[in-house]
């Protein structure tokens, strides 16, 4: 069976007097495809940024590759191996499309390329998106599912063991979900592990193989999509009720 | 045509160095020394300010400590001109790299107050030290012939290569805003540039994309500081006089902001454009109106600039040549 | 003995600047704790209204405190403008920080040179009957002076912050600036402008100039330049206090007068910047969010 490639224990954080995360504990797998749901404000955004190092937890421990990732700051995180996108895309917005992605591949990498062969990686990646036309386009012309997929682009060019997609699908027609996750199970299928956060139900489903269910900074489900659709405590969560 | 850039930079020197065989008047020099010090100071400035985002509002205080680290010097040992401008160049990289160490981890807005502090603290360090002089200032007397590895450099007499001070150290300045703009140059075109400008489009998104970004802000506020510093450096040999008002002038702070951002702050072009244009004004101005009206017409400028064309001037002619 | 009283009256001298402080610091509390808006023009535009002080004084022969009441509405009008000015061309667009904060710069340098073009660079005083003398009192075998000047500033600096505070928390605007700090998005949902609540938030910090203003005149002999010195101090207790917190701030004032006084006491006056550098460095390395702030300063 595959090895847990992260490793979350018991972590907490802690806003002032609230309480943003208590005591979660979790794994995922190498290769794995994970699901991490939660209704707004139960702490999802914290604890991937908790992971990607964006925020410093108060308690536990994140364990990542076998490496303890305390004290690591963001970009060296990255380095070893993690990287997500954000929620609202930040894109460097002075930048070309191609430029954007050149950044994490000239500076996650241990070995220097050369420029002609960042450029080549970069085009690669758009290719495989299907934003090869767009190159060298300014990102402020770009649609939102564009923008999207140059997010996704951009953390895929850092070529991530783990990769954390926030939200990616959050108002997207149908087809438009349905094109993220094809290029998701893509790289899942040559060996990225993904934690996927989403609020758009068939998507979870469709795509991972756990699921994490978080409310009000705790976890309170485990399981594999179909049980965890099916569990009391994900409707209370969701409902209310 | 490749090399383009370094022929340039060897006919502008060039230019210099006929410039101050030509005999011509005085007035010039003081003129052409004051535009070739902005374009250091601007140059300098824009390493940090336009290419990572991070305001200096100290650029006095840097410019300051090397004028002061020069006059130290040259009190302690009459130190040559060349020790004076590599010393005054660590002192204030050392000086950058400290307030940097206090407030590059959190927003910018922190670093650029504390850099405004910081010059009012400089300032009145120096007014209350009287080895080099205190508030009432100094005068530097400059070598008789100097030399520089055994060549005569200066002689009044001839058969040296300048004919008095004052060229000599308008060449030597000439010399050094053209080294400034060829480090700004090759910052902007390499990698640390590459990751400064990912810094100023989104840190938080920078850094999680593998870019070191406290590392890259404090080198380019070392190299920044360190620049202001040797510009400053000398700056007191020019003169022959200096005091704290001088060494820690008001219009630096104005215009070493002005002139980046009115040029253009994205490219080493912008700041080259705004201190030549702005210097030149200023300096023509400078015998027609007040010095207080002259800095009001930057300020107003500036924040004419800042507010509706943020993109400056060289931003603005290739928008037109789209 | 001798160490004693100069180190007592250095605290109670302290105490009185701090009240001072915080007059000058209130302002800004409210422009850069609540809102965000980096004004560093802040401590320049107090020394702007010194001047008019000044020119109240010495012209009509006003007592410079009703001097600065008197110029408070003129200072909140300036606060709206220049706030409408802010809002259009930077806040709207989610410009870079960079350019908000040059702006500002901007109009401190502006702010400054027209002074000096008007005013000239001497020192102005104002005169007023209780300057110039002090306060003494015996005890226990050691003299005290409190200087009636800086006794004034004290209760006026006092009054303000009360007054301020108490309006923040108790009346239905001072509240919607507190909540317009938090949660913007809220705000509005409730059916209040936020940006019309930051305009008038935003030109009530300004218009504390006014006083502010008339206290600093009191306190010390001014000139044009003047406000720049105490930008890292201003700044150093604003973040001390923590950004948000008005009553840090008043706290952070107090911390900073002390620290002032005892230093300017036993190693003299020209030392008194590096003070609140000090401070300031030392609070953005240890506790960038100070004592009471909320709010994230990375």
């Amino acid at each position: 069976m595959s090895e847990a490639l992260l490793k979350v224990e018991s972590v907490t954080k802690n806003f002032g007097g609230f309480t943003a995360l208590s005591n979660v504990t979790t794994e995922v797998l190498t290769g794995e495809r994970f699901g991490l749901i939660g209704p707004n404000g139960s702490g999802k955004t914290t604890l991937i940024n908790c992971i990607s190092g964006t925020l410093v937890n108060e308690g536990g421990s994140i364990i990542f590759d076998g490496i303890d990732l305390q004290g690591l700051k963001a970009h060296k995180r990255t380095a070893a191996g993690i990287t997500r996108t954000f929620q609202i895309p930040r894109p460097f917005h002075s930048m070309t499309i191609m430029d954007n992605l050149k950044i994490p591949i000239e500076f996650v990498s241990g070995t220097s390329f050369s420029q002609n062969e960042i450029a080549e990686q970069a085009m690669d990646i758009l290719e495989t998106m299907g934003m090869a036309d767009k190159a060298n386009e300014e990102t402020s012309g770009l649609t939102q599912i564009e923008l999207r997929k140059l997010e996704l682009a951009r953390a895929i060019a850092a070529k991530p063991k783990l990769l954390i997609s926030d939200e990616a699908m959050a108002g997207l027609t149908g087809q438009e979900v349905d094109e993220v996750l094809e290029i998701l199970i893509k790289f899942n299928e040559q060996g990225m592990t993904i934690i996927m956060i989403e609020h758009i139900m068939r998507a979870v489903m469709q795509f991972s193989q756990r699921v994490i269910c978080l409310d009000a900074g705790q976890l309170i489900a485990e399981g594999t999509p179909e049980n965890i659709v099916k569990d009391k405590g994900v409707e209370r969560a969701y409902l209310g009720v | 045509m490749r090399f383009k850039f370094e022929i340039g930079c060897v006919l502008v020197l060039l230019a210099a160095f006929i410039f101050t065989q030509s005999g011509i008047n005085r007035f010039y020099y003081f003129a052409g020394f004051a535009i070739l010090q902005y374009v250091m100071i601007s140059t300098a400035w824009n390493i940090l300010g336009g290419y990572g985002g991070y305001i200096n509002f100290g650029t006095a205080g840097f410019l300051g400590v090397g004028s002061y680290t020069a006059v130290a010097m040259i009190e302690f040992y009459s130190a040559g001109i060349v020790e004076q401008i590599i010393v005054a160049g660590i002192i204030a990289g050392v000086i950058g790299l400290s307030i940097g160490f206090f407030t590059l981890r959190l927003k910018g807005v922190y670093f650029a107050i504390a850099t405004l502090a910081l010059a009012i603290v400089l300032e009145t360090f120096v007014n209350n030290w009287d080895y080099v002089g205190g508030a009432a200032g100094v005068s530097i007397l400059p070598p008789r012939t100097p030399e520089l590895l055994g060549i005569a450099i200066v002689d009044r007499k001839g058969g040296a290569i300048f004919n008095n001070n004052k060229e000599f150290l308008f060449f030597l300045m000439a010399f050094l805003a053209i080294l400034s703009v060829w480090v700004a140059r090759t910052i902007e075109k390499g990698k640390l540039g590459r990751g400064l400008n990912a810094i100023k489009d989104n840190e938080e998104a920078a850094e999680c994309m593998g870019v070191p970004t406290l590392r890259l802000k404090l080198t380019a506020t070392v190299i920044s500081g360190a620049l202001m510093g040797m510009a400053g450096a000398v700056f007191p040999s020019y003169l022959t006089f200096v005091d704290p008002p001088t060494a820690f002038n008001l219009e630096f702070a104005i215009n070493s902001l002005a002139m980046p951002m009115i040029g253009g702050t994205f490219t080493w072009i912008g700041p080259v454009v705004g201190s030549i244009l702005l210097g030149t004004v200023q300096q023509v101005a400078i015998v027609t109106i007040s010095s207080e009206l002259n800095l009001l017409i930057i300020g107003v400028l500036l924040v004419f600039f800042v507010t509706v064309a943020p993109q400056g001037i060289v931003g603005w002619f290739m928008k037109k040549n789209k | 003995m001798e160490f004693t009283e100069l180190l007592l009256n250095a605290l109670l001298a302290g105490i009185m600047l701090g009240g001072f402080f915080a007059a000058l610091a209130i302002g800004l509390s409210i422009c850069f704790g609540l809102l965000d808006t980096v004004n560093i023009a802040h401590p320049t535009i107090i020394v702007g209204a010194a001047f008019c002080t000044f020119l109240l004084n010495d012209v009509f022969g006003i007592d410079p405190i009703i001097a600065g009441i008197l110029i408070t509405p003129l200072f909140f009008i300036l606060g709206l403008g220049i706030y409408s000015l802010y809002y259009q061309f930077f806040e709207k667009q989610s410009a870079e920080a960079l350019r908000g904060l040059a702006f500002f710069f901007g109009l401190l340098f502006i702010a400054e040179v027209v002074m000096i073009m008007t005013f000239g660079v001497d020192h102005r005083l104002v005169s007023a009957p209780y300057i110039g003398n002090s306060y003494t009192a015996v005890l226990a075998g050691m003299e005290f002076a409190i200087p009636y000047r800086l006794l004034a500033a004290f209760v006026v600096a006092s009054a303000m912050a009360i007054g301020l505070q108490l309006y923040l928390n108790k009346s239905f605007f001072g509240r919607a600036t507190s909540a317009v700090h938090q949660d913007m998005m809220a705000l509005s949902l409730m059916g209040v402008d936020p940006v019309m609540v930051k305009r008038v938030a935003f030109a009530l910090g300004l218009s504390t100039c006014g006083l502010a203003g008339a206290l600093m005149i009191i306190v010390i002999p001014i000139e044009p330049a003047v406000g720049r010195f105490f930008i890292g101090n201003v700044f150093a207790i604003v973040v001390l206090g923590g950004l948000g917190s008005i009553s840090g701030t008043l706290i952070a004032a107090f911390i900073l007068g002390i620290a002032e006084s005892v230093v300017s006491t036993f190693f003299g006056p020209s030392w008194a910047p590096a003070v609140s550098f000090a401070i300031l460095l030392g609070v953005l390395a240890f506790k960038p969010t100070g004592l009471f702030g909320s709010g994230d300063t990375r």
